[in-house]
C-alpha cells in the first residue's frame, strides 16, 4: 500500500504486468475513489464551467462528458479534469484527488457567476471497470443499456439496485466504464463487479497498472505530464482548448504563448539502449542537457521501454536521437509517435 | 517467507554462507515490494565490495532500487542468467534469482547481521 494523496492504495494486487495484461485482453477493475468529485449548479452554472475550462462546454449534450484544463491566469495547470453535463444547470466535475481542494477553491475564487459550486468528493465513490470485457461486465449489474451509452457519454441509472452514475470513460486507452456511487454501496459493487467478471477472469488492479496503461495511452498524469508551471500548449493537448469560445481563466495567456511560438512541447520516446528512463530523469541532446523525463516505464502491451518528456519545440518531433541520463549514463533513446497504444475499434 | 539458514540486511538482502563465500540475493518480501522485476544490474567477478556499499540495482515496472552488499568481499561470480531472465528474482529470491557470489574478506562481519527471527520481526513492525 502507498500513500497517495492521503488515501491507502494498492500499487499493485496480482502484479503490475499481470494487472495490465487483463484490462488489455479482458477486464480489470479499479478503486479510484480517492477521485475527488466538485459539481457546479444554477442558473449560470454552464457559464462557470465554461469561464474555469479550456474545452468548449456549450457543446456539450446532456449526458455527454469531457476531458479539459482548470488553469491559473498564467496559463499553467490548476488540475485536468472531466467535466460531465448532467443538467442545464448542473455540471459533474471528476478531478484529481491531491489537487481537489485548490481546485474547489480556484473555482470558488472564479465565481462572479449565479452558480453554485459544491465540495462534494465525500459523497461519491468511483470504480472504473476497464478492458473489452468492461460492458459485458458491468451489463449483467444493471438495466441500463450499456450499448446506447457512446464513448465519453454516461447515464444515472441502477448498478446493483443502488443509484449510479454509469460513464463511458476511462485512463487506461481501452474501453470501459466508470461509476460514481454512495461510498458506503461500493464495496458490494466491487464485490458484484469481481463475480460477474469471473467468467472473464476479472483482475482487481492498483495504481501501478493503473500507470503503465494511461502512459501507453499517452494520457497526462498530474504532476507528471501536466502542472502549474506547464500550458496545455506545450502539454500537446491543444486538443481541449477552444480558444474560440470565449473569454476563460487563462486564455490570455495561452493567446501570448501561441504568437510568441511554444519553447518546448511534449513528445513520447522508447529506449534504444537498456534501460528504463524514469521520471525526472535528464534528457540530453548532443551531450547537452535539454528535457526532461516526466514518466517512463516499461509498456507491458507495447514490449518497449516507453516514456514521455519535454524538449526545445524544434526537436519535439518523433526520430530524435535523444539520451537518457540513467543512473549517471547516458543511454540512447528516440522520440516517436503517440500514443504507443491504440486499441483496435 | 523467511528461510532460517539465512542472515539479513535492513535493506531486505539476504546472504548464505558456504565456507569463504558468500551468496547473496534478495529477500522474498523484498521482491514482492517490488514487483514483476525487468532488469537487474550487477558487478563484474574481482569487484571489491565493501560492507554497505551499493553494488548494483534491481528494477521493476514500477521502481529501481538499490542493492547493497550485506558483507565486505570480492566478487567471485554475478548471476549471469538474469540478464535474460530477471524474473528469477521474482519467481524463486533464495534460489535461482540469487545475486552474486562474494568472497568474503570479513566472515564475522556475517554475525553482525539479523536471522530469520529478527528479520521476521523487522518487517512486520516495518509495515
Amino acid at each position: 500500500m502507498v500513500d497517495f494523496g492521503g488515501w491507502d492504495m494498492p500499487v499493485q494486487y496480482s502484479g503490475i504486468i499481470e494487472e495490465h495484461n487483463a484490462v488489455r485482453t479482458s477486464v480489470g477493475v479499479f478503486d479510484v475513489s480517492h477521485m475527488g468529485e466538485i459539481e457546479i449548479r444554477g442558473p449560470e452554472a454552464a457559464r462557470l464551467t465554461d469561464f474555469v475550462t479550456t474545452n468548449a462546454v456549450a457543446k456539450l449534450k446532456t449526458g455527454q462528458a469531457h476531458y479539459s484544463g482548470l488553469l491559473y491566469d498564467h496559463g499553467g495547470f490548476v488540475d485536468d479534469i472531466l467535466v460531465h453535463k448532467v443538467a442545464d444547470d448542473h455540471y459533474f466535475l471528476c478531478v484529481n484527488a491531491s489537487n481537489q481542494d485548490k481546485d474547489f477553491e480556484h473555482i470558488r475564487v472564479q465565481n462572479r457567476f449565479d452558480a453554485v459550486v459544491d465540495f462534494s468528493s465525500d459523497r461519491y465513490a468511483q470504480l472504473a471497470i476497464q478492458g473489452p470485457q468492461a460492458r459485458a461486465t458491468v451489463q449483467k449489474l444493471t438495466p441500463v443499456d450499456l450499448s446506447g451509452i457512446k464513448y465519453y457519454w454516461f447515464a444515472d441509472g441502477e448498478v446493483c439496485g443502488i443509484p449510479a452514475r454509469i460513464a463511458h470513460t476511462g485512463y487506461t486507452g481501452e474501453d470501459g466504464f466508470e461509476l460514481y456511487v454512495a461510498p458506503a454501496e461500493a464495496q458490494r459493487i466491487w464485490n458484484e463487479l469481481m463475480q460477474a467478471g469471473a467468467e472473464f477472469g476479472i483482475k482487481p488492479c492498483g495504481l501501478g497498472a493503473r500507470n503503465t496503461l494511461r502512459l501507453e495511452a499517452k494520457m497526462a498524469l498530474y504532476g507528471h505530464e501536466i502542472d502549474a508551471s506547464i500550458s496545455p500548449l506545450e502539454a500537446d493537448l491543444n486538443w481541449i482548448v477552444k480558444l474560440d469560445k470565449g473569454d476563460f481563466v487563462g486564455r490570455d495567456a495561452l493567446l501570448k504563448q501561441k504568437e510568441a511560438g511554444l519553447t518546448r512541447k511534449l513528445v513520447g520516446f522508447e529506449m534504444c539502449g537498456r534501460g528504463i528512463g524514469r521520471d525526472g530523469y535528464e534528457v540530453l541532446l548532443d551531450g547537452a542537457p535539454a528535457g526532461w523525463v516526466t514518466s517512463g516505464s516499461p509498456g507491458p502491451t507495447v514490449g518497449r521501454n516507453i516514456g514521455l518528456c519535454y524538449l526545445p519545440i524544434d526537436k519535439a518531433q518523433p526520430g530524435q536521437a535523444i539520451q537518457i541520463m540513467i543512473r549517471n549514463q547516458p543511454v540512447d533513446a528516440v522520440t516517436v509517435e503517440t500514443p504507443f497504444y491504440k486499441r483496435a475499434k | 517467507m523467511v528461510p532460517e539458514n539465512l542472515r539479513y540486511t535492513k535493506d531486505h538482502e539476504w546472504i548464505r554462507v558456504e565456507g569463504e563465500t558468500g551468496i547473496i540475493g534478495i529477500t522474498d518480501h523484498a521482491q514482492e515490494e517490488l514487483g514483476d522485476i525487468v532488469y537487474v544490474e550487477l558487478p563484474k567477478p574481482g569487484a571489491k565490495l565493501e560492507q554497505s556499499s551499493s553494488f548494483g540495482s534491481v528494477e521493476s515496472v514500477k521502481a529501481v532500487s538499490d542493492i547493497y552488499c550485506p558483507v565486505s568481499g570480492e566478487v567471485a561470480e554475478a548471476n549471469q542468467a538474469l540478464a535474460e531472465s530477471p524474473e528469477k528474482v521474482n519467481d524463486d529470491p533464495y534460489g535461482d534469482g540469487w545475486l552474486i557470489k562474494l568472497k568474503l574478506t570479513s566472515p564475522g562481519q556475517v554475525d553482525q547481521l539479523m536471522t530469520a527471527a529478527q528479520y521476521t520481526e523487522y518487517i512486520g513492525t516495518e509495515s
